[in-house]
C-alpha cells in the first residue's frame, strides 16, 4: 500500500516535471519548427559561402517607417520592409557574425531543452575572437538587439527561442493565477506583490478565480506601493499592476490576457510627460520596435486615467511639482502628437498641446503634495466614477 | 656740429679748419678688391666662425667638383677637418681633378675676382672667382697661416707644393715657399689632383647649416661624386656614388641680346675686335643671324656696315632699344645640364630614408636672356619625421644653399604651392607639414644670387613660375601615391575586418548545418580577398576597370620602397603589407643598375 502510493507519487512527480517542462519549453512541435528555421538560416549562409558569394540574413526593419497603424484593428503592424545584413560590408560584418553566433546559441538551447535569460545567452556567446583582442559582444545591449533581430528574421517569438528577459513588473489584486503549476493567490502577496514573469504565455500562466472588475496599471513601483499599502485593490475590487517604466513584454502579455480572456478593462495611471504618453501608446497599440507582437499584446481599449496637464489647476497643485520640459521633451511630444494613432484624437491633441503650452511635466507622485493618500483615496476613485479619462 | 654744443665749442676752441682739396686727395687712393672684401667678409659668407668653416669647405669642394667635371673625371673628393684648438681648424680638401699648372696657382688661390668662370656664360658651380681665394684670405687674417696648395697635373710629373700668402692691398699673393715632390706622391692615387689646406678660425657643429649637412646635400645633387669626410673627432663618413655616369659637359654660350643691359652693351662695343657693327652683333651674341643683325641696325637708324668706332652713346642706346623690339629666337638651352630625373632619384634614395621618391626636370626657360631650368625632387614617408614642417633643400648648379632660406625664390615657390591638393596639410602662409623632403634645383649659365655669398636665388617671376610648375608635377604624383596608400590601408582594414569574423561565422555555421567549418572558412576567405581586390582596381575615364591598377608602374620618375612602408595599424594585416611589397618600380629601376642598388645602402660610417 505504502509502496504503491510512493510509486504513484513519484510517477505524478515526474509527470508534473514533464508537464512543467512542456509548459516552459513549448510543445515538441514548436521546438522542431523553430529549430528548422534556425537550420534554414544556417543553410543559407553555408550555401552562399560555398558558392563564394556574399552571405546575408534578411531582417525585417523595426523602425517607424516600416510600421503601419491598422485603424480597424487599432494596433501597430510591422510592414514587409527588410534590411539585408551582409557579411561583406564593413558596417555589417560584425552584426552578421553576431547574428550567426546567437542563432547557433539558440539552437544549442533548444536542443538542450533549457531556457536562458537574455543575459545568460549574452554570456553563452561571449568570447574573444581568435587571433584578436576583440570580443564577440561589447555589452548585453548589443546581444539583446541581435536576438530581437533573430526573432523577427525567423518570424518566431522570444519564448520559442527559449529566452526570457529579466523579471520586471508586479501584480496584486483579487485574482488567483497558476504559474507553472503553482497556484498563486494575488490577494495575499504582502507588500512585495507577485513578480510578473517574463513569459506569460497560457502554457505557463493560467488564470484561476477572479473577482476583480478592472485592472489599474501604474507606471512604477513607488506608486504601486502606495496603492498596495492603501489596499486599493481590495476596496475597489481590481487588479493592480506596474511595469517599472516602459512595461516589458511579460507585463504587456499579462495585461492583454487579463483584458482579452477575463474581459477586464485596463486603466493606466502614468506620468504627465512624453515618456508616460508613449507607455500608454505601447500598451494600447503596441510598440514600433516590437510591432510584430502587437497582435498578442496591444489593448486598443486601454484608457489613460492620468495624470493630465489640466490636473495642475484642477487639483490645485503647488508650483514645486513642475518639472520644466526640455527641448528633447518638446520634440518628442510633437513626434507623439504626429503618430497616426494620436493625430485624429482631439483629446490627445489637446492634452499634448496643453502640456507643451504649460512648459512643464508632472509625475504621479506630485499628487502626494496634496495628501499622502490623495491619489488612492481621491484622485483615482473620482476619475473612475466620473469616467474622466482619455482614450 | 650739433646745435646745443655750438656756443660751447666757440668759446673753447678756435674756429674749425676745413680740409683742403689737396689734403683730401692725399687720403684718396684705390681700394683693392681684396681690401674691400677683407673688411666686408660677411658678404662672402665669413660672418661668424661656424659659417666661415662651412664656407671654406664649400668653396673648396665646389671648385674641386667643377674641375673634375670639366676634365671628365668622376670626382673623388676627400675632406678633412683637423681641430688645432677650440676655435682653430685646418681644412683640407683633396680632389682627383686635373691639377693646376704651376703658374696659375698664385692667381687662382691668391687673387679675388680671378677665374675662368666670370667672363663666360657656362653652367658651373663657381661663377665669380671669389670663393677659394676669399677663404684663404680669411684664414690668413684669422690665424696668420698661409694657404698650402699641392697640385699634380700628370702621373709622370712631380707634385708641386706651394705656400701662399695673400697681399690684400695688391690683390695678389706672395709665394712663401715652393717644393717639388717626387713623382710617386701617395696623395694622388689617380696621378693627378689638387689639395688645398687652409688654417682658419672656425667652429664645428653638426646639425642644420653644418659641414655635414652641406656634404649630405651635395651628395644628393651630385650622385656621380664620392666624398670621404674626416670629422674633427676623427670619424670617417663616406658618401658613395649613386651612379657612375658623369653628367654631360655643359656648353659655353654667347650672351643672348635680350639678357644684356645697356651698360654692358656699351662695354662690349668698346672692347670688341670687330670693326663693323653687323658682325659685332652676329659674332658676340647668340641667336643673332645676319638678317636679325640687319634688322636691329635698321631700327637703330644705322646699317650693319657702320663702323663700331662710330658708335657713340646715342647709337648704343638706339641699338639697345632695337634689340628689345626685334624678334629674336630664345637662347639655346643645350648649355644647361640638368641633374636628371634618374640621378636625382638615386641621390635622394641614397641620402634620404623615405618610402616614396619622385623627381621632375622641367624644360628650359629664359629669364633676362639667361637660359635656366628647374628640377624638383621629393621624398615622402619612411623614417622622415611626421609631425614637423616639411624640409626644403635648395640647390643652384648642384650647390646646396644653406642660408637665407626665406629670401630664396625656391622657398617662396614651395610656400605658394597648394599642397592641400596633394593630400598634405598646410597652414596659411607657412610650409606644409608632413614627412616630406623637397629639393629644388636651379641650373643656369648665370644663377641670380641675392648676394656674393650665394645663399639665395633672386626672385624672378620666370624662375618662380617654373619652380611652381615643377613642384606641382611632383605634388600630383605625391597626391596619387598618398591616396593610393590610403586606399590600400583602407582595403587592408576592410579585409582584416572580414577575415576577423569569418572564423566565428564558419564555426557557428558548422554547428547549425554540419557543413565543415574549414570549407566555409576557405570559401569565405577567397570571397574576402576578391572583394577587397575589387576595390583596389582603378577605373578609367569611361568607368571601366583598368587592368594595371598601378599608376606608377611605367613611371620612371617615381620610386617606391616597400620595405620602409609601415604596416597598416591593424593586426592580421600581413597580407596587405605583402601587397605593398610587390609594388612597382622598386625593382625595375635598380635591377639593371648595380651601382644604384649599392648606393641605396647609403651613407656608411666606418
Amino acid at each position: 500500500m505504502a509502496k504503491k502510493s510512493i510509486r504513484e507519487e513519484s510517477s505524478t512527480a515526474s509527470e508534473a516535471a514533464r508537464a512543467r517542462e512542456s509548459r516552459m519549453m513549448g510543445s515538441q512541435g514548436t521546438r522542431d519548427k523553430t529549430l528548422a528555421k534556425i537550420g534554414e538560416l544556417g543553410k543559407s549562409v553555408a550555401k552562399s559561402a560555398l558558392a563564394e558569394s556574399d552571405p546575408f540574413v534578411d531582417v525585417p526593419t523595426r523602425t517607424m517607417s516600416n510600421t503601419t497603424y491598422n485603424e480597424t484593428r487599432r494596433l501597430l503592424q510591422m510592414g514587409d520592409a527588410t534590411l539585408r545584413r551582409n557579411l561583406f560590408n564593413t558596417g555589417q560584418a560584425r552584426k552578421f557574425m553576431q547574428t550567426v553566433l546567437l542563432s547557433k546559441g539558440c539552437k544549442d538551447l533548444l536542443e538542450a531543452k533549457k531556457t536562458l535569460s537574455l543575459r545568460g545567452m549574452y554570456y553563452k556567446s561571449l568570447h574573444t575572437i581568435a587571433g584578436t583582442k576583440e570580443k564577440t559582444f561589447d555589452d548585453q545591449e548589443e546581444s539583446d538587439g541581435i536576438l530581437e533581430d533573430i526573432e523577427v528574421a525567423l518570424a518566431t517569438l522570444r519564448e520559442n527561442l527559449h529566452l526570457f528577459a529579466k523579471k520586471r513588473g508586479t501584480m496584486v489584486g483579487n485574482i488567483t493565477v497558476v504559474d507553472n503549476g503553482d497556484p498563486i493567490d494575488c490577494r495575499r502577496m504582502g507588500t512585495g506583490g507577485y513578480a510578473i514573469p517574463s513569459i506569460c504565455e497560457p502554457s505557463v500562466v493560467q488564470f484561476g478565480k477572479c473577482e476583480a472588475k478592472f485592472v489599474l496599471h501604474v507606471e512604477k513601483d513607488t506608486v504601486w506601493s502606495r496603492f498596495n499599502e492603501d489596499r486599493f485593490w481590495e476596496k475597489h475590487n481590481c487588479i493592480l499592476t506596474e511595469g517599472s517604466g516602459q512595461p516589458p513584454r511579460g507585463v504587456r502579455r499579462l495585461l492583454y490576457r487579463l483584458n482579452k480572456e477575463l474581459g477586464l478593462p485596463v486603466y493606466c495611471l502614468l506620468d504627465c510627460d512624453p515618456w508616460g504618453h508613449y507607455i500608454y501608446s505601447v500598451i494600447k497599440q503596441g510598440s514600433i520596435n516590437l510591432a510584430f507582437e502587437s497582435e498578442r499584446m496591444a489593448i486598443p481599449d486601454a484608457k489613460y486615467l492620468g495624470i493630465r496637464s489640466a490636473d495642475f489647476l484642477r487639483c490645485g497643485l503647488s508650483d514645486d511639482v513642475k518639472i520644466a520640459l526640455n527641448d528633447r521633451d518638446i520634440e518628442r511630444a510633437k513626434q507623439i502628437a504626429e503618430y497616426p494613432w494620436f493625430i485624429k484624437k482631439k483629446h490627445w491633441q489637446k492634452e499634448i498641446q496643453l502640456m507643451v503650452k504649460n512648459g512643464f511635466k508632472m509625475e504621479v507622485e506630485s499628487l502626494i503634495t496634496k495628501d499622502i493618500s490623495y491619489v488612492t483615496e481621491v484622485y483615482v476613485p473620482e476619475r473612475m466614477k466620473a469616467k474622466d479619462w482619455i482614450d | 656740429m650739433e646745435a646745443p654744443n655750438k656756443t660751447a665749442s666757440k668759446k673753447t676752441s678756435p674756429r674749425r679748419q676745413g680740409a683742403t682739396a689737396e689734403e683730401m686727395s692725399d687720403q684718396q687712393r684705390e681700394i683693392s678688391v681684396s681690401e674691400f672684401f677683407a673688411k666686408n667678409r660677411h658678404l662672402l659668407g665669413f660672418d661668424n666662425p661656424r659659417k666661415a668653416l662651412l664656407t671654406a669647405v664649400k668653396e673648396a669642394v665646389d671648385n674641386a667638383l667643377d674641375a673634375c667635371e670639366e676634365a671628365c673625371i668622376l670626382p673623388d673628393i676627400h675632406i678633412e677637418l683637423l681641430q688645432r684648438s677650440e676655435t682653430r681648424f685646418k681644412v683640407t680638401v683633396r680632389d682627383n681633378g686635373p691639377g693646376i699648372v704651376r703658374k696659375q696657382i698664385e692667381n687662382i688661390f691668391g687673387r679675388l675676382l680671378y677665374g675662368s668662370k666670370f667672363h663666360r656664360l657656362k653652367m658651373s658651380r663657381g661663377q665669380q672667382g671669389i670663393g677659394i681665394s676669399a677663404a684663404g684670405m680669411y684664414g690668413l687674417m684669422t690665424t696668420g697661416q698661409p694657404v698650402l696648395i699641392i697640385s699634380k697635373t700628370h702621373k709622370k710629373k712631380p707634385a708641386v707644393e706651394v705656400l701662399l700668402k695673400m697681399d690684400t692691398s695688391k690683390n695678389r699673393a706672395d709665394v712663401v715657399s715652393e717644393t717639388e715632390h717626387p713623382e710617386d706622391d701617395g696623395l694622388f692615387q689617380d696621378g693627378h689632383g689638387t689639395q688645398v689646406s687652409i688654417e682658419l678660425e672656425g667652429r664645428y657643429q653638426t646639425g642644420r647649416q653644418s659641414v655635414d649637412e652641406y656634404l649630405d646635400q651635395t651628395a644628393i645633387a651630385n650622385p656621380h661624386a664620392r666624398f670621404t669626410f674626416v670629422t674633427p673627432t676623427n670619424e670617417t663618413i663616406e658618401f658613395n656614388r649613386g651612379t657612375n655616369e658623369l653628367p654631360p659637359e655643359a656648353k659655353e654660350i654667347l650672351p643672348h641680346p635680350r639678357g644684356i643691359e645697356l651698360g654692358t652693351l656699351i662695354q662690349m662695343i668698346e672692347r670688341t675686335d670687330r670693326s663693323q657693327i653687323g658682325s659685332f652683333l652676329q659674332e658676340e651674341f647668340s641667336r643673332v643671324s645676319s638678317a636679325v643683325a640687319k634688322e636691329i641696325c635698321e631700327r637703330a637708324g644705322i646699317t650693319n656696315r657702320t663702323w663700331v668706332k662710330a658708335i657713340g652713346h646715342k647709337e648704343a642706346e638706339a641699338i639697345y632699344k632695337a634689340i628689345q623690339e626685334v624678334r629674336i629666337t630664345a637662347p639655346q638651352t643645350d648649355c644647361l645640364v640638368p641633374i636628371g630625373t634618374k640621378a636625382l632619384l638615386s641621390g635622394l634614395l641614397k641620402e634620404v630614408k623615405a618610402e616614396f621618391f619622385t623627381a621632375c626636370t622641367r624644360p628650359a626657360d629664359v629669364y633676362r636672356g639667361n637660359p635656366f631650368l628647374i628640377e624638383v625632387g621629393l621624398a615622402f614617408g619612411g623614417e622622415l619625421p611626421k609631425d614637423e614642417l616639411i624640409r626644403v633643400i635648395r640647390f643652384a648648379n648642384r650647390v646646396p644653399l644653406l642660408y637665407q632660406q626665406a629670401a630664396c625664390a625656391s622657398f617662396k615657390a614651395v610656400l605658394e604651392t597648394s599642397w592641400k591638393n596633394y593630400g598634405v596639410s598646410q597652414s596659411r602662409g607657412s610650409l606644409p607639414d608632413g614627412p616630406i623632403v623637397v629639393m629644388v634645383h636651379m641650373a643656369s649659365v648665370w644663377v641670380p644670387f641675392t648676394s656674393e655669398s650665394k645663399e639665395a636665388i633672386a626672385d624672378y617671376d620666370e624662375i618662380r613660375k617654373e619652380m611652381k610648375l615643377a613642384l606641382q608635377e611632383v605634388g600630383r604624383k605625391l597626391g596619387m601615391y598618398v591616396r593610393r596608400r590610403q586606399r590600400m590601408r583602407n582595403e587592408g582594414e576592410r579585409r582584416s575586418i572580414f577575415e576577423r569574423y569569418i572564423g566565428e561565422i564558419s564555426q557557428a555555421t558548422e554547428a547549425i548545418t554540419g557543413t565543415p567549418a574549414q570549407r566555409i572558412y576557405d570559401a569565405l576567405l577567397r570571397v574576402a580577398q576578391r572583394k577587397t581586390e575589387e576595390a583596389d582596381a582603378v577605373l578609367n575615364d569611361e568607368g571601366k576597370r583598368v587592368k594595371d591598377s598601378d599608376p606608377f608602374r611605367k613611371d620612371e620618375s617615381v620610386v617606391i620602397l616597400a620595405a620602409r612602408t609601415p604596416a597598416a595599424p591593424i593586426e592580421d594585416s600581413a597580407s596587405d603589407t605583402e601587397e605593398v611589397t610587390q609594388s612597382p618600380s622598386a625593382g625595375t629601376l635598380f635591377g639593371e643598375d648595380e651601382s644604384l642598388s649599392k648606393a641605396s645602402k647609403g651613407r656608411k660610417k666606418k
